[in-house]
């Protein structure tokens, strides 16, 4: 069982495996997110999930956020970034400012 | 009126010792918000930084391996990467930041630098592709831990700030009302009965002199 893995389309996350990570081919929000849980039950420690899969996944990546463990991590794609995790990061800081001021 | 009370000075007494716990609390807890705000914005600023740099990076490994995969037959990339490499590994710890409870993540590099295939049947371009999302592992732990740092101390500014003004805007207020209300009654008492005595005072007098 690694500590690390990686969920997304194939394209995208198959070079995962090649630097030792458990690699996870999945697209569709609801099964994604029944992934997770289960890797979460198996203490994997981080999961790097794609951008389009964790907002996909929203649901499941929220339960999380609250708890040192799994961190579920957005990276972007084979297609680049959209984004989303930039958001993510200014949603934290809204959130715990009130405005956003680091942007 | 949220605060139930009896206009006596035992109640008056008790309300007063709340209000400075209540005063007390409000201060520590501005103090603590203000602290984990301050740290917050250090973690997120690193974090903007780790995640540009990340998103580049990671763009440029993705670009290569498609390029890596044009040079190849879908089937032979596949198989190439069928076995998997030596897991990653992470050394898992956990830190405090005012007593917020964070992940400390550090990556123990597998010290091999040999790809997971043979170099027989795959492309120089996929080597290089590999390689580049090897070195980027170091990295993405890194923001791993300062990102969910991030989340976790966001949600906890959350938590105090509704505290602090629960305290402050809620609380505070209604016990010292409480307070004054009761001290206006006891005075009110007080002269209720001053009046009294008086009034009696002269009926007495006056029953006297008849």
């Amino acid at each position: 069982m690694a500590d690390i893995a990686m969920i997304g389309d194939k394209d995208s996350v198959l070079i995962g495996r090649a630097a030792g990570l458990d690699v996870y081919f999945e697209t569709d929000g609801a099964a994604a997110g029944r992934l997770i849980d289960r890797l979460a039950k198996e203490n994997t420690r981080i999961i790097f999930v794609t951008e389009p899969v964790f907002e996909a996944a929203a649901e499941t990546v929220n339960k999380y956020k609250s708890r040192p463990f799994p961190a579920i991590i957005p990276v972007p794609d084979s297609k680049g970034a959209t984004g989303a995790a930039m958001r993510n990061v200014r949603a934290n800081v809204e959130k715990a400012i009130g405005a956003d001021i680091l942007f | 009126m949220a605060i139930n009370y009896k206009p006596t000075r035992m109640e008056m007494s008790r309300l007063k010792k709340r209000l400075v716990t209540a005063t007390r609390g409000h201060k520590l807890m501005k103090d603590k918000r203000d602290e984990t705000v301050r740290r917050f914005i250090t973690y997120v600023r690193r974090n903007r930084e780790l995640r540009e740099r990340v998103e580049r990076l990671m763009s440029e490994a993705m670009k290569s391996f498609v390029i890596a995969k044009a040079t190849m037959t879908r089937a032979s990339v596949e198989e190439a990467l069928a076995v998997p490499a030596a897991p990653a590994r992470i050394e898992v710890g956990s830190g405090s930041v005012l007593s917020v409870e964070v992940p400390k993540l550090t990556y123990i590099p597998t010290g091999e630098k040999a790809l997971p295939y043979g170099v027989l049947g795959t492309s120089s371009e996929l080597d290089a592709a590999v390689e580049k999302f090897s070195e980027l592992m170091p990295l993405l732990i890194e923001l791993a831990e300062v990102e969910k740092t991030c989340n976790l101390l966001a949600d906890k500014i959350e938590k105090t700030r509704r505290r602090v003004n629960a305290l402050e805007y809620v609380m505070i207020p209604q016990l010292e009302e409480a307070i004054h209300s009761i001290s206006m009654k006891l005075d009110e008492n007080e002269r209720g009965n001053l009046t009294r005595l008086m009034k009696t005072k002269d009926m007495l007098k006056a029953k006297e002199q008849q």
